[in-house]
């Protein structure tokens, strides 16, 4: 790790009194470096040129099919309809996902204090994590007497279990000699769980916050398909619904980009978050920076 | 060279008149037993008296003698089920514990990979509510001693295996602790690193006069290190020798090279073999 990191910082930087030899090394190190980086996004622009091209000779119609400039077009249309309709999918997403990362850790904490309660309880968060959400998602929609509320409590169902789960394995798996330590120290519980438990388990509960910050988001947008409701308050499902319903095709896949876009900004971000915590001492990003 | 038996073990009758006795040592152990509620008997009634001038004692034994379950007694961290572990010149507190500060190394550097070298040493410090600023000091006297004030912003996975033993050594010195209980503490470092360690570990005894009960599976370790070796054998735990080793400190890498160290180092092996032996009678 250590060599990765000095060679980073040895990158090739402009010096006039190299000689041109190690300069063309150096140069082509860049170049070598650039393309790495770049290769998904070249990747990508080739795929949607291959597509643009083969809808367009093939004459595929938009509503089977529309070419990613079309989709472009349509966004940049349509962004005063769909934009609301993201900014209330995503209210949801991130409602659902703050109560799954503090509910969750929590319930971990509590099953990682009892055995009693862990073995207890754990068969049956297992069983609400297994069942499909589309199958529980209707009978919350008559139970709760909101949407909106529904639509939290089902996104919130699925991204909370990941949170769970990961809290008990990493507050369990703390090293055994350091809880001794802390034991011969005269330590009590609470500085037992603050200065020792929680941040051993901090890599394993920040993993587990990665997988519910994307489980929100197809909870949100799974749940709303169910109850597929109209109106003012409709997020970004609906307006994917509706738009199939009157064959907008193209519409249809601007808010399926919109939908992806916004789970790789979470994904991101709580990759970025992780990483900041983590960086000084863990292994996962302890890396490149 | 006095080689001195294992005191017999006392009856139980015994172990509650002490009070008599002008009580000078730090820890007086008297016929102390573990059985491990499967049955298993670790320890078998083992008496030992640590005195109160500073001591370097090496638990020396084959795996399974009970050394490190005898050291874990001591430290509080396992109980004896026979016997008893007395701290004559030591308060207790209300739930019959002793107030001592002891220190502890474990095998492992057992350190807080997400915390600084200093918020590790700095732990048991913490623990026991004392703010940083005012132990700032102290943390960094406890580090100065092991030589690594210059890392105290470094983290764990930064350091090499021995580094991180020192940083282990010096948090169990941030208390000031009377005595330092170390459980093999360099089993797991490479033989060089080990023998710098050994005399930095030496180095530091003598400058702080505390007494150390060092656990090792090493004749030659035991023999550089100690001024008392106390030999036990398997099968139950028990000691068979307790002797002292009266070379003059410090020692040195001239020591290592001396004949007394190697007269000691026969006498030792001689003693463990017999340690040994006594285990493969009982097959």
């Amino acid at each position: 790790m250590d060599a990765m990191e000095q060679l980073s910082t040895t990158e090739p930087e402009d010096d006039a009194d190299t000689p041109d030899a190690a300069n063309g090394d150096r140069i082509r190190a860049v170049v070598h470096k650039v393309a790495f980086q770049m290769a998904p996004v070249i990747f990508g622009l080739l795929l949607l040129t291959v597509w643009e091209i083969l809808v367009r000779i093939n004459h595929v119609p938009p509503y089977i099919l529309p070419g990613p400039l079309l989709i472009a077009e349509t966004l940049y249309k349509d962004f005063g309809t769909l934009f609301p309709s993201l900014l209330i999918t995503f209210r949801i997403t991130v409602v659902a996902f703050a109560m799954a990362a503090i509910g969750g850790l929590l319930l971990g904490m509590l099953f990682a204090s009892s055995r009693w309660i862990e073995r207890s309880l754990f068969p049956y968060a297992v069983v609400l994590q297994v069942t499909p959400i589309v199958a529980i998602a209707p009978l919350i929609i008559i139970w709760a007497k909101d949407t909106q509320l529904a639509l939290l409590i089902c996104a919130w169902l699925v991204a909370f279990f990941p949170v769970v789960s990961n809290t008990a394995v990493g507050l369990n798996s703390t090293d055994r000699n350091l809880i001794q330590l802390f034991h011969l120290y005269g330590a009590g519980k609470f500085q037992t769980m603050w200065l020792l438990k929680l941040p051993a388990a901090m890599p394993y509960y920040l993993a587990g916050l990665r997988i519910a910050g994307g489980l929100a988001l197809i909870g949100a947008v799974v749940a709303e398909f169910v109850a597929g409701t109209g109106g003012t308050q409709s997020g970004l499902a609906y307006r994917i619904l509706e738009a199939g319903y009157r064959l907008q095709i193209p519409r249809m896949f601007a808010a399926l980009v919109l939908i992806s876009l916004t789970g790789v900004l979470i994904f991101a971000a709580l990759s970025l978050l992780s990483r900041l915590i983590l960086r000084k001492w863990h292994e996962s990003a302890a890396g490149g920076h | 060279m006095n080689t001195i038996e294992a005191t017999p073990p006392e009856s139980a009758s015994d172990t509650g008149s002490s009070a008599g006795t002008p009580p000078r040592s730090l820890i007086s152990i008297k016929s102390v037993s573990k059985v491990y509620p499967n049955g298993t008997e670790a320890v078998r009634k083992v008496s030992l008296d640590v005195p109160g001038r500073p001591q370097f004692i090496s638990l020396l034994g084959p795996s399974g003698c009970g050394k490190s379950t005898l050291l874990r007694m001591i430290s509080g961290l396992e109980r004896h089920t026979g016997g008893e572990i007395d701290w004559p010149t030591t308060p207790y507190d209300s739930k019959g514990r002793p107030l001592a500060e002891i220190g502890f190394v474990f095998q492992e550097p057992t350190l807080m990979p997400w915390a600084s070298v200093f918020d590790n040493v700095y732990l048991p410090l913490r623990l026991k509510k004392h703010k940083k600023a005012a132990v700032h000091d102290q943390v960094m006297d406890a580090l100065r001693m092991v030589g690594l004030e210059k890392f105290a912003d470094s983290y764990p996975r930064e350091l090499s295996g021995g580094m991180k033993m020192r940083v282990s050594i010096a948090r169990a010195l941030a208390t000031r602790p009377k005595v330092l209980l170390m459980d093999e503490p360099f089993a797991a470092l490479d033989e060089i690193t080990r023998l710098k360690l050994n005399n930095d570990l030496l180095s530091l005894w003598e400058k702080q006069r505390l007494t150390v009960i060092f656990v090792t599976h090493s004749v030659f370790e035991s023999a550089y290190l100690s001024d008392r070796i106390v030999v036990m054998a398997a099968r139950p735990g028990r000691v068979i020798a307790d002797i002292g080793i009266d070379a003059p400190y410090p020692r040195t890498e001239a020591y290592r090279t001396s004949s007394a160290y190697n007269e000691y180092c026969k006498e030792v092996s001689g003693l463990l073999k017999q340690a040994m032996a006594g285990v493969e009678d009982e097959h």
